[in-house]
């Protein structure tokens, strides 16, 4: 694959919406212009079992029709999935992980099988209680995987998002804001991690 | 008409068949005589009938004509000779002759 | 002006469904292809269409009642994959020989068993002979892209068939890519309204369709049918020199990529002809010259023209995601190399079977085939004549 194309490996459970974000991702970079694919892996799995899903996005017209083997980015929504999936399988060591959890980056490193490149932990459980009074990963998640991919600016990704959730939530408004501060505090909370690491494609 | 059924026969090559064998046409059973192919001939004796009628709905031919209640002589152009209408008349008003 | 979008495969059918609007849809929910019906059935809810939907309890009646309302002079379709499309099998053959230019949206799905619900091309390869037109697509675009031809195509004067237009189930139905979507109005104006000379519903025209035919007239009939098959190749390339101008897209019977000066070149339907010619730009790169032809149509099968696009070239990977189960390879492999002998084009020809029941194909499995080729032509190392590809051994 040329390295002009960011390639992403989501990990979830069926039913968490990894699917969802990876829809959503390719959404939201399409706006930006780019060329996308987002896809996920399909099975007769349901609720609750591991589930596999994919985004390339690059400059360029997307052929690849495979799944993604060496992903500069893998996007862990479930942490349980560290025991009984290889989730840093293939993952370039010049790119990163995120892993949706309440435990310190320290205590999950031990975790990635001796995975040598940028690790980060993100506690969607935390953000999303906080400002949507529920457990729902997607939006911290999404916006963790824009955060470190940096595959458009934050503030191109917010516009997006807002316009975004007004159309797709055009019924109940009331979430919109919870979820718009969802993006915000999952990119305060990687500020600090951040700091000087570059995009991690260049496009 | 606009399929003459009359121009086409089994020997019609496949040019002149019409697309999917679609007949642009309707009742052209009426020109189909099946009466041909009586080897048995139902013979109907107006003196016994009693025009009960129960011989006109088991016609598979539709060859028994009826005309403001009552039925007329066979129609001998698609009367197949089933028999089935003698078996269902009660007044023996219709026999069966070997032959056309 | 293009409209630019992204959409899933199966959006993208549904949305061209949308912009034909046409008069009746009968269809049946399977996976991978239930948003199809799914989608549509929301546009006419929200009254963005007036299709009649027709909810029927299996795909046996989902074109029964297509092939009904067809003959009755409706312009109508379905949609279905897999299980679906085989439980559909008797009346395939019934609109093909009625001579219905009905569509028939494809999700490819491979077939039981083991009972598994991914992508291969059983079963569109199963319904090969069923007298129905085929035309295959390697991403959401073209899937877009043939939908709206297909009408033009099927209800031509010199056609009058049923036309699949097929996807690959998931790879591409459920994968949100680009998109350029026409105008409603372009594409209402491409595709037409339908207007048969001949429909059931047709007050003081009445006819007969599907009339009983004894020995003496079958086989002339069936001549006349397999004669609009052969005279479906111009008018798809006529459709697609049109849609081209309309839009700058598209192919005619198959994509011909880098074969000009090719040495070795795959055959491939479908979306992995996308990853194989990534494969062959990287190949190229390193000086190897490799090409692809992305076969567009399945049927009528292009033969000859495929037979000349090879002549030149050193060795041939035919590509067929599908088991035939003959000890001789797959469908592809079969028709080309009989296209081949037919032609008098004795060149190397290697039959691969790939990709079954939702098994990954990559561009590495592309390095590999074009490798085993040059291998075989420069050291004379024998092939073996068909073979699996991305099979644990």
């Amino acid at each position: 694959m040329s390295n002009q194309t960011l390639e992403i490996r989501w990990h979830g459970r069926g039913g968490q919406g990894a699917k969802t974000a990876a829809l959503l991702l390719a959404d939201v970079a399409w706006k930006t212009g780019a060329h996308v694919q987002g896809f996920p892996e399909y099975g007769p799995e349901r609720m609750g079992a591991p589930i596999t899903a994919y985004n390339r996005i690059s400059k360029e017209e997307i052929r690849v029709h495979s799944n993604i083997y060496t992903p500069d980015l893998v996007v862990v929504v479930d942490e349980t999935l560290l025991e009984s999936v290889n989730v840093t399988g293939g993952l370039r060591e010049d790119g990163a992980i995120i892993v949706n959890t309440a435990k310190s980056k320290d205590e999950i490193i031990p975790l990635l099988k001796g995975y040598k490149g940028a690790v980060y932990v993100v506690d969607a459980r935390k953000i999303s209680v906080e400002t949507l009074g529920k457990y729902f990963p997607n939006s911290p998640m999404l916006a963790a995987a824009v955060a470190v991919s940096q595959v458009m600016p934050e503030a191109d990704f917010i516009t997006e998002m807002q316009a975004s959730y007004q159309h797709k939530f055009a019924k109940k408004p009331e979430v919109i804001e919870g979820n718009m501060l969802a993006l915000t505090k999952t990119f305060d909370s990687l500020r600090e991690d951040l700091k000087g690491a570059k995009a991690l494609v260049e496009m | 008409m606009r399929t003459d059924i009359n121009k086409i026969s089994e020997q019609s090559p496949y040019m002149d068949l019409t697309e999917g064998l679609h007949m642009y046409a309707a009742a052209t059973s009426k020109d189909f005589k099946t009466g041909e192919w009586r080897t048995n001939t139902p013979v109907f004796e107006a003196d016994k009938c009693k025009q009960c009628l129960l011989c006109v709905p088991v016609c598979p031919d539709s060859s028994i004509p009826v005309k403001d209640c009552k039925r007329a002589d066979f129609d001998y152009d698609h009367c197949k000779g089933c028999g089935i209408c003698a078996k269902a008349c009660p007044f023996g008003a219709i026999t069966m002759r070997e032959g056309q | 002006m293009a409209i630019r979008d992204r959409m899933s495969g199966n959006e993208a059918v549904a949305y061209a469904i949308k912009q034909i609007n046409p008069d009746v849809m009968p269809a049946f929910p399977i996976t991978p292809s239930t948003e199809i019906p799914q989608m549509v059935s929301t546009y006419i809810a929200n009254g963005e269409c007036d299709t009649e939907f027709i909810p029927v309890e299996s795909e046996h009646s989902s074109m029964s009642a297509t092939i009904g309302a067809e003959a009755a002079g409706a312009r109508s379709l379905t949609a279905t994959s897999s299980c679906g499309l085989a439980l559909m099998w008797e009346e395939l053959l019934v609109a093909a020989s009625n001579r219905m230019p009905c569509a028939l949206a494809l999700v490819n799905r491979t077939l039981s068993g083991p009972i598994n619900i991914n992508c291969d091309h059983t079963d569109g390869m199963g319904a090969r002979d069923t007298g129905w037109i085929q035309i295959y697509a390697e991403n959401n675009q073209e899937a877009y892209d043939n939908f709206i031809q297909a009408y033009p195509i099927a209800e031509d004067k010199r056609v009058h068939l049923p036309i699949m237009i097929c996807q690959d189930g998931f790879i591409t139905s459920h994968a949100v890519e680009n998109i350029e979507l026409l105008e409603d109005e372009k594409v209402q104006n491409f595709v037409g309204t339908y207007q048969p000379e001949e429909y059931l519903l047709n007050p003081g025209k009445p006819m007969a369709v599907g009339p009983y035919s004894v020995s003496n007239y079958a086989m002339e009939a069936r001549k006349n049918q397999e004669l609009a098959m052969e005279a479906s190749k111009e008018v798809i390339i006529e459709v697609a020199k049109k849609y081209k101008e309309l839009t700058g897209r598209g192919f005619e019977l198959f994509e011909e990529y880098k074969t000009e000066d090719a040495d070795y070149i795959m055959v491939i339907i479908g979306s992995a002809a996308g990853t194989a010619k990534q494969a062959v730009d990287d190949l190229r790169a390193q000086g190897k010259k490799v090409g692809v032809i992305k076969l567009r149509v399945f049927r009528p099968f292009p033969a000859a023209e495929l037979a000349t696009a090879l002549k030149n070239c050193k060795a041939v990977a035919i590509m067929d995601r599908c088991e035939s189960y003959n000890g001789n390879g797959g469908p592809l492999g079969s028709e080309i190399m009989a296209g081949l002998y037919r032609d008098r084009v004795f060149i190397e020809a290697v039959n691969y079977i790939y990709g079954l029941a939702g098994r990954d194909f990559t561009v590495n499995h592309v390095y590999d085939i074009f490798s085993e080729l040059e291998d075989s032509v420069v050291n004379g190392n024998k092939i073996e004549q068909f073979k699996y590809i991305g099979l644990r051994e």
